[in-house]
């Protein structure tokens, strides 16, 4: 799994590739989500766009990345999630948890 | 229940969960094979992923020299995949509602819904030597191997809160 990051408008653009699955995808997505943090970031956003798979440890990283950042203060939303994505967060009754868009740009101008 | 066929699969792996990409690939690819469509493997392959994660962690408890070994096999119109682990067992009665409010930002404690939920039918057993056998069958038959998540959660939430 390969991780990009990006900036938009002070947002900080996360973008999973790939699987977040135990033991490898969602230990790069805390990673990923602690150095924002750690740099500064309180705007934070979750481009879901090209994940193929989640299993229940990746859902769990999802929604421990939801709570450090709420908790330091922060805002951390979720965008382009894949159907099956959306499914497997429905199921769990965490889809309402989410701020979650549709269209990236929707997503970044709803942090100011 | 139809009786269960030799095993057309019989994986071991060491407890590391970088072998459990080995084994989805396996089974993916055995599944086609049985005619299964892509949607319907996708589920059956998370629910396999989550049982071999918990044969590791929860039942292997991560130790290098326990093995995980991962049978599917066909018994009538159902594939059934059992996974093996070689630890201590453990209760389902402690296994919290992940639907229950004050569970839902629980980092964990999802994996046996969505096992639940993905598949027909799982069986927990415990082993005469130790350890675990986590037996999961899912339909063939089309028509009946389509996973509706609305659906399987409203099931999955009268049950567990029964």
């Amino acid at each position: 799994m390969k991780i990009e990051v990006s900036y938009q408008q002070g947002v900080t653009v996360i973008s999973p590739k790939g699987k977040i699955t135990i033991g490898v995808g969602d230990v790069a997505l805390r990673e990923a989500v602690h150095e924002a943090l750690e740099a500064g970031a309180r705007k934070i956003l979750l481009d879901l766009e090209n994940v193929t798979t989640v299993d229940s440890s990746g859902v769990g990283e999802m929604v421990s990345a939801y709570t450090t950042v709420t908790n330091r203060e922060g805002q951390l939303k979720i965008v382009n999630l894949p159907s099956k994505v959306a499914d497997i967060l429905q199921m769990t009754q965490l889809i309402q948890v989410f701020d979650s868009f549709d269209n990236l740009q929707e997503a970044v101008d709803s942090f100011s | 229940m139809q009786p269960v066929e030799e095993p057309q699969v019989k994986i071991s792996i060491g407890s590391r969960y970088d072998h459990i990409d080995l084994i989805s690939v396996v089974v993916d690819d055995a599944l086609a094979r049985l005619g299964l469509d892509d949607d319907a493997r996708h589920w059956v392959g998370i629910a396999i992923r989550e049982a071999v994660a918990n044969a590791i962690k929860h039942g292997n408890r991560q130790d290098p020299d326990k093995n995980v070994e991962v049978e599917l096999a066909v018994a009538g119109d159902e594939a059934v995949i059992r996974v093996h682990d070689h630890g201590e067992g453990f209760s389902l009665e402690q296994v919290a509602d992940p639907l229950a409010e004050e569970n839902l930002l629980r980092p964990n404690g999802r994996g046996i819904f969505y096992m639940n939920n993905f598949m027909d039918e799982v069986e927990y057993a415990e082993r005469p030597d130790g350890g675990t056998i986590v037996t999961m069958r899912k339909r063939l038959a089309a028509g009946q191997v389509s996973v509706d998540p609305a659906e399987k959660a409203e099931e999955a939430g009268s049950s567990t809160s029964s």
